[in-house]
């Protein structure tokens, strides 16, 4: 079969099945990514009903959503959300706008790269958990250290997304911006950032998933509030329920808060020429 | 007046682009450049705008030295090279953002009427065609009212249905402002139906071979033996130009015939 023929017989094929899966409603799409989750849950709730297993220390399901219920009406739980929420959300707003910051320029400018990208590479592949001794002696053991921490996290990621998305941006749209003599400050601004929001938005979710971990590093080692107290203080109580419970917690709010970032910069990337659909 | 003085470049690897290159050009005039590849012919436009810098010679605009991109001076790529971010709109604004918003909101509503494509106003860039996105770029260029409008190869890409229709929009837009329109082509016919004077190159490096006349009175018919007339001397020009034709005093038909076919 001649490549003309393939095309031709493929390019069909391949939109139906477009349609087939546009066909389908945004709930039903909805459903299909909750399936996994629910089927592993009622598969645990069913052994331990059965007795296959005592779920002491794997609780099933219902334990655990009682524990949730339990923790939401005492008002504990929105409690330690909040406290943990309000730290991500100052060591993100930090991180990000540092990481932007300084990205842009290394990104822009050859030199500064030279001057700061290997030490910044250095200090990227050191483990969380080792910055966090040294913080609490710099910044005490409160928030102060917390923060730094969640905002090193987030650092990272958001710099060298923001200076390899700048390195790429297309010369001849440079050249137009420098055709209609834009200074550098407006080159950033005008061409370079508009070109790499795409990318941005990438480093950001990424920025913001470390943000989640590192949170829980800092609050396993030393806090009297948040999820990650929570998980510490099941722990040491052997309440496996409240553990997962915190667990479920982190994984919604995660999500919730990735889905933020998502829905807020949609509207600045309409803009792009995609192969394919809205992901998210 | 726009003069291009011994103009020569040696790009850093040592290749040389362009040689003692002079060219004067009259406010208004229309001079096009034609020449095979590698003959210097984008290197000669990207100094007149400033764009890179020669490394002899000058280029001076009404007694000003070109050392950077000016505002007197609009460029046109081959590609649109429209801003996928901004809007139709937005894209032909770009050069006037410094204006008041409504004389800027004027001025791009007046030049998108003249290329047609006042509806598209909202659009985002991926929406147009190679001709459409290539029109928006014109307007973009030509709505800081520049002095000087140099055109890189700007329809190469397209069809040659769309292209005569934009060299139909480019003639037309010339005539409201007058602007001098330095052009590369490599389609003779597009030179001879735009040009004032053409320039033709030779490579290697990239020197002038020679000017031709091509003071046709305007609107230019395609079939008429004037313009047919013009058309054979750019052809044996460049044919010359790239040294193909060894035997000068047999057959000038014959040269012509081989030009034709190979341009």
């Amino acid at each position: 079969m001649s490549l003309a023929q393939m095309t031709v017989t493929a390019e069909p094929e391949a939109t139906e099945q477009g349609k087939r899966w546009a066909g389908l409603g945004r709930a039903t799409r909805l459903g299909l990514g909750i399936l996994l989750p629910l089927v592993l849950a009622a598969g645990w709730e069913l052994a331990v009903h059965l007795g296959w297993s005592n779920g002491r220390l794997v609780p099933p399901p219902s334990v655990v959503f009682a524990t949730f219920v339990e923790l939401w009406r005492a008002g504990e739980l929105q409690r330690h959300i909040a406290v943990t929420t309000g730290r991500v959300a100052a060591g993100f707003a930090i991180g990000v706008i540092a990481g932007t910051f300084v990205g842009a320029i290394a990104g822009y400018s050859a030199l500064v790269r030279r001057l700061i990208d290997p030490t910044m590479q250095a200090l990227r592949s050191i483990p969380s958990i080792a910055w966090v001794p040294i913080f609490i002696l710099w910044f005490g053991i409160f928030e102060a250290s917390k923060i730094t921490l969640i905002a090193v996290g987030v650092f990272f990621p958001v710099y060298l997304g923001v200076m390899g998305a700048i390195m790429s941006v297309d010369r001849k749209l440079v050249e137009v911006g420098r055709a209609f003599r834009l200074s550098p400050a407006a080159m950033m601004r005008r061409i370079l950032l508009p070109a790499v929001l795409p990318h941005y938005v990438i480093a950001i979710r990424s920025g913001l998933g470390l943000g989640w971990m590192f949170v829980v590093a800092a609050e396993l080692l030393g806090a009297s509030e948040g999820l990650g107290f929570l998980l510490v203080d099941g722990q040491q109580l052997g309440k496996p329920a409240q553990i997962v419970a915190a667990i479920v917690a982190f994984a919604i709010i995660g999500k919730i808060s990735d889905w933020i970032v998502v829905i807020a910069t949609a509207p600045f990337l309409r803009w792009e020429d995609r192969a394919r659909g809205a992901e998210a | 007046m726009l003069t291009i003085d011994r103009v020569g470049k040696v790009y850093p690897n040592g290749v040389r682009a362009l040689d003692g290159v002079n060219i004067e050009v009259g406010p208004g005039e229309v001079v096009v450049v034609v020449g095979g590849s590698g003959c210097g012919k984008s290197t000669l436009l990207r100094a007149i705008c400033g764009l890179d810098a020669p490394t002899q010679g000058r280029v001076v605009l009404d007694n000003v030295e070109i050392t950077a991109p000016q505002e007197k001076i609009g460029i046109i790529f081959q590609e649109p090279r429209l801003l996928p971010w901004l809007t139709v709109a937005d894209n032909v604004a770009f050069g006037i953002a410094h204006l008041p918003r409504a004389e800027r909101e004027a001025r791009v509503a007046r030049v998108l009427e003249r290329v047609g494509l006042a509806d598209k106003a909202g659009v985002w860039p991926r929406e147009l065609s190679g001709g459409q996105a290539q029109r928006v770029a014109i307007a973009r260029a030509l709505v800081p009212r520049p002095e000087v409008l140099l055109l890189d190869e700007p329809f190469s890409a397209l069809d040659a249905f769309t292209r005569a229709d934009l060299q139909e929009h480019v003639l037309a837009l010339w005539s409201d402002l007058k602007p001098t329109l330095i052009m590369v082509t490599h389609d003779v016919d597009e030179a001879v139906v735009l040009a004032d004077r053409i320039v033709v190159m030779r490579p290697r490096p990239g020197r002038i071979m020679t000017e031709i006349d091509a003071d046709l009175p305007r609107p230019r018919d395609r079939q008429s033996a004037a313009f047919d007339f013009v058309k054979r001397r750019v052809l044996a020009a460049l044919d010359r130009s790239l040294e193909r034709n060894t035997v000068t005093d047999d057959g000038q038909t014959k040269t012509e015939a081989g030009a034709a076919l190979w341009w």
